[in-house]
């Protein structure tokens, strides 16, 4: 059974920054992750990475704008963490190799983007996320004698003991179908989003959830789940993301008339507002009848007001995005493109260095909520969040693992559970019982995620979100019947399906739960029927706890250090 | 405008399935899908997958060519699914059935499901894969040419896909050969200014027979790669900067054979088979033949050459003489030389770098316009 001091669960830019941390501190580290870690979703970060280190800039202008952005509901002590921090992790990038663009000088060159009052965004082409992960996975190659890499294992659950402390976690190898406990004195969960919760996504088919209801199911409280960012431009048929760098670089966009209509909601910061606000116009547009395309459904994202070259240069992956997913050439005429979900605030408590309310348990990255984000995450934070936040669980996770020893679990009855739990899924027949005839996964899978993309959108309301959660109920229990087709060991992405969709429905019913709580319109989540701010009711973060009776609401209150809330206008 | 599309319709897929646990040889499993022909092959597996059959093995995650899991064999040509169109493929294929295998040179797991770690990330830690930084680390960022960082971005942009490892002819033959994405990899390095140990790279590789001079400019891995990392074009690269920049004199004769070759083409337009290899290892002249070195390696290589005489690949009369061209020709190709020996400096074709600013210029990658270092 392998023992580590650090087990880090998820390998994208979070988990491999925490395994760096946690290893240069002298711990014994292990990095698991159910897909090659670059094929991790930080893969798709596209634009960049804030942070104040051009010498016209200082991290407090960049805080403030990251709290403006989160419309408030962001923890100010976390936020001064993570844009204090910045300049010097985007440096220690760039030292290991990060092939930043340059300007004329030679110097680290900025571009523009959403929300932010300067230029402050570090790139490299409009690749910077995949540049990012894989230079980390160049030192964690650099580093395979302190840091064990468990590539393409997929893990099944948390191991509790019985004095609620978190020691390591049960996970089943893609590769042979072998199911082993992992015992550690900490588990550092950074295993990203759920944004296959909903369909269209700009999300991969690997961001599930996994994590977020891991921690949950072991007891952890999530915290702002209602929150979920739709980024304003994404291909209208697919969902793939057009980078906000194209904004950035000063693209527009336009409705059926030709019009600018940012104009209207954010006459300063016009396309560069934040990306709740540029969503929400643009589909105010599109739902009065002023969308462009089939049934009016899209947007114009023209990005031939810039200079050519420099898209060709800075813009070059959505140059190739828009000739091969749409059949459009970006620098000669507009692209059609409309809010879609792209990742969420929320996620499992935790403070600045990444600790759960659980001992030993320990997020970092979009599972995570810290919360940096609150109710709006601004363009280039969430590499930012991962890096910054990664390496303090990962520091700190060290240093606690340096003063205590390994704790007991009784390791064997995690097995036996999710063995079982496993066995069971392959048992399922195709006429098994129930109120209904049993579905396959996929599609209960796709009806969660179009009834998501309908009900708990850009726009919501008493009547959707309670419809949204009577649906819920029904496919959680129709997933305990569905059946799948392959009963083998090798690579059973099917099995792994099945237990994929339950993390999902877990973060569904929690995101559901909390936008109905949240009687007030901030951020990324807007009521038609709460269409208003209410900071007097509602500037408190909303916390979700499993009980035996399902989801059980709490509060918390949000850090407050030197802004207080105002009326928010770009 | 270019967004409106055709109508779904149906496309039959012929798969490539392996199923290690039950001791049956690979088959083949038949599916039709409906789908609209602008949307991607992986979209079309994954539909057979919901729909018909959930044992259908295939890694995948992203759908847009960034996250490079989903690397297959579409008609016989490396691909990934998620990058290509459904009517392209149907065009291309035989009988208008998709052919969808797991890629080559490496071990199949199931299904289309391949063994990366035992071929491509085995390569790939042979080159170094970090940047070995020159000291003292500044205070703040390298101060390093903006040219240089696009230029390696090229590189960088390399999604492991393994699509240009499934393709490589060198690496059929020589299976230890490094191949084009560890390369590529490495001229990531070695065209970093920010990395200190360029020349040991650079001869490490050169010297390795299974290195640089193993490839064998086949193209298939320019052709192969969906991100335009153009492996083979890195390989010349580390070639160029090893022997022109840092005078690397491989034990391979990689250095010299090439010298020898750009010789006799530019004397005499096209290449004098007889006289390669003498010159290769003898020196690069008519000479050449008469020093030990060559002789030793003629003698080694009578068996290739009788088999060569034997199936009239050359003729006796060709140790003699070269072939002959027309003499405008000749000058044809001589001016290429002059015209390239006579620049200041080496120009290297960077895709990043394309294009001009006024509207109507061509989107191809225009040599006047991708000067580097």
């Amino acid at each position: 059974m392998p023992e580590h001091d650090v087990l880090i669960i998820g390998a994208g830019l979070a988990g491999q920054r925490a395994a760096l941390a946690a290893a240069q501190a002298g711990a014994s580290v292990a990095i698991m992750s159910k897909v090659h870690p670059v094929r991790s979703h930080s893969v798709a970060a596209a634009g960049g990475i804030n942070a104040a280190i051009s010498v016209d800039d200082d991290w407090h202008s960049h805080a403030y704008d990251t709290v403006k952005g989160s419309d408030f509901l962001g923890d100010q002590d976390a936020i001064e963490v993570m844009c204090s921090e910045a300049p010097q992790e985007v440096l220690h990038l760039e030292h290991i190799g990060v092939t930043f663009h340059r300007n004329e000088k030679g110097e680290m060159d900025l571009r523009a983007f959403g929300g932010a009052s300067m230029k402050r965004t570090a790139y490299v082409a409009d690749i910077t996320g995949q540049a990012l992960l894989h230079v980390l996975y160049e030192q964690l190659m650099k580093h395979h004698e302190t840091v064990a890499r468990y590539e393409e294992w997929f893990t099944t659950s948390l191991l509790i003991n019985d004095d609620g402390v978190c020691c390591g976690a049960i996970a089943r190898e893609v590769r042979s179908g072998h199911l082993e406990a992992f015992t550690a004195k900490n588990v550092i969960l950074a295993c990203g989003g759920a944004g296959q919760a909903y369909k269209p996504t700009t999300n991969g088919l690997i961001v599930t959830g996994d994590g977020i209801a891991m921690a949950y199911r072991a007891g952890a409280p999530l915290m702002d789940m209602e929150m979920v960012q739709y980024h304003p431009t994404c291909l209208v048929e697919t969902g793939i993301l057009i980078t906000e760098g194209a904004r950035g670089e000063g693209a527009h966009l336009l409705n059926s008339g030709g019009e600018r209509f940012m104009e209207k909601s954010a006459p300063n910061k016009m396309e560069l507002a934040s990306r709740d606000v540029v969503s929400r116009a643009e589909q105010i547009e599109i739902n009065e009848g002023r969308g462009v395309g089939p049934n009016g459904a899209g947007i114009y994202l023209d990005v031939t007001v810039v200079p050519r070259r420099r898209t060709l240069e800075a813009l070059r992956e959505i140059v190739n995005l828009g000739r091969d997913f749409a059949g459009v050439d970006i620098t000669r005429e507009p692209i059609m493109i409309r809010p879609g979900q792209h990742y969420i605030m929320g996620g499992v408590k935790t403070d600045v260095d990444g600790r759960t309310p659980i001992d030993g348990l320990y997020a970092a990255g979009e599972v995570a909520c810290v919360s940096v984000h609150g109710g709006n995450r601004l363009g280039a934070n969430s590499l930012l969040d991962t890096l910054i936040f990664g390496r303090r669980s990962g520091e700190h996770a060290a240093a606690r693992a340096a003063s205590m020893g390994m704790p007991s679990v009784d390791a064997n009855a995690g097995l036996r559970r999710d063995a079982a739990m496993i066995d069971a899924i392959l048992a399922r027949g195709k006429d098994g019982g129930g109120p209904t005839p049993p579905r396959r996964v996929s599609e209960i899978k796709s009806e969660l995620g179009e009834m998501m993309n309908k009900q708990v959108a850009v726009f919501r309301d008493e009547q959707g979100l309670q419809s949204a959660l009577e649906t819920i109920g029904r496919l959680k229990e129709e997933s305990e019947r569905a059946w799948i087709d392959d009963h083998g060991a090798v690579f059973n992405q099917d099995v792994l399906g099945a237990i994929e969709l339950s993390y999902m429905l877990d973060c569904a019913e929690t995101t559901v739960v909390g936008a109905i709580e949240r009687k007030e319109s901030r951020g990324a989540q807007f009521r038609t029927d709460y269409p208003e701010r209410n900071d007097e009711q509602w500037l408190k973060h909303i916390d979700i706890s499993l009980s035996d009776d399902g989801p059980q609401i709490s509060y918390s209150p949000v850090t407050i250090t030197q802004w207080e809330p105002e009326e928010r206008k770009y | 405008m270019a967004e409106v599309h055709k109508p779904p319709e149906k496309f039959t897929l012929r798969l490539r399935r392996y199923d290690p646990e039950s001791g049956n040889a690979p088959y083949w499993d038949e599916h039709t899908v409906e789908l609209e022909p602008h949307r991607s092959v992986l979209e079309a597996v994954l539909q057979a997958k919901d729909r018909f059959d959930g044992s259908i093995g295939i890694r995948c995650s992203c759908r847009q060519a960034i996250c490079g899991s989903c690397g297959v064999r579409v008609n016989g040509e490396p691909a990934l699914a998620c990058h290509t169109h459904l009517d392209a493929a149907k065009a291309g294929a035989k009988e208008g059935v998709i052919e969808i295998e797991p890629m080559g040179n490496m071990p199949v797991l199931k299904d289309l499901i391949v063994d990366m770690d035992a071929v491509h990330w085995k390569k790939i830690q042979r080159v170094t894969p970090w940047l070995l930084a020159k000291q003292p680390v500044p205070e703040r960022e390298y101060i390093v040419s903006k040219e240089s960082m696009v230029d390696v971005t090229q590189t960088m942009a390399c999604i492991q896909c393994g699509a240009c490892v499934s393709d490589c002819l060198a690496m059929e033959v020589d299976p230890g050969f490094i191949g084009p994405a560890a390369l590529a990899k490495a001229y990531r390095f070695v065209g970093d200014p920010r990395d200190a140990e360029p020349y040991e790279r650079l001869n490490d590789l050169a010297q390795d027979p299974q290195g640089i001079f193993d490839c064998t400019h086949c193209f298939k891995c320019v052709q192969a790669c969906p991100k335009d990392v153009n492996p083979m074009g890195q390989i010349m690269r580390l070639r160029r900067i090893a022997t022109q920049d840092h005078h690397i004199v491989d034990q391979n004769n990689g250095e010299r054979h090439e010298e020898a070759f750009a010789t006799l083409i530019k004397n005499n337009g096209l290449l004098w088979e007889a006289e390669l290899l003498p010159r290769s290892y003898g020196g690069n002249s008519w000479f050449g033949k008469f020093a030990p070195p060559a002789g030793k390696e003629l003698l080694s290589s009578l068996p290739s050459i009788v088999k060569a005489l034997l199936r009239r690949k050359v003729t006796p009369m060709g140790v003699f003489k070269p072939h002959k061209i027309p003499s405008q020709d000749l000058k044809a190709v001589q001016s290429i030389y002059d015209k390239i020996e006579s620049r200041p400096e080496r120009y290297e074709l960077n895709l990043y770098i394309v294009g001009e600013d006024e509207t109507g210029a061509p989107a191809t990658a225009s040599p006047e316009g991708s000067v580097s270092a």
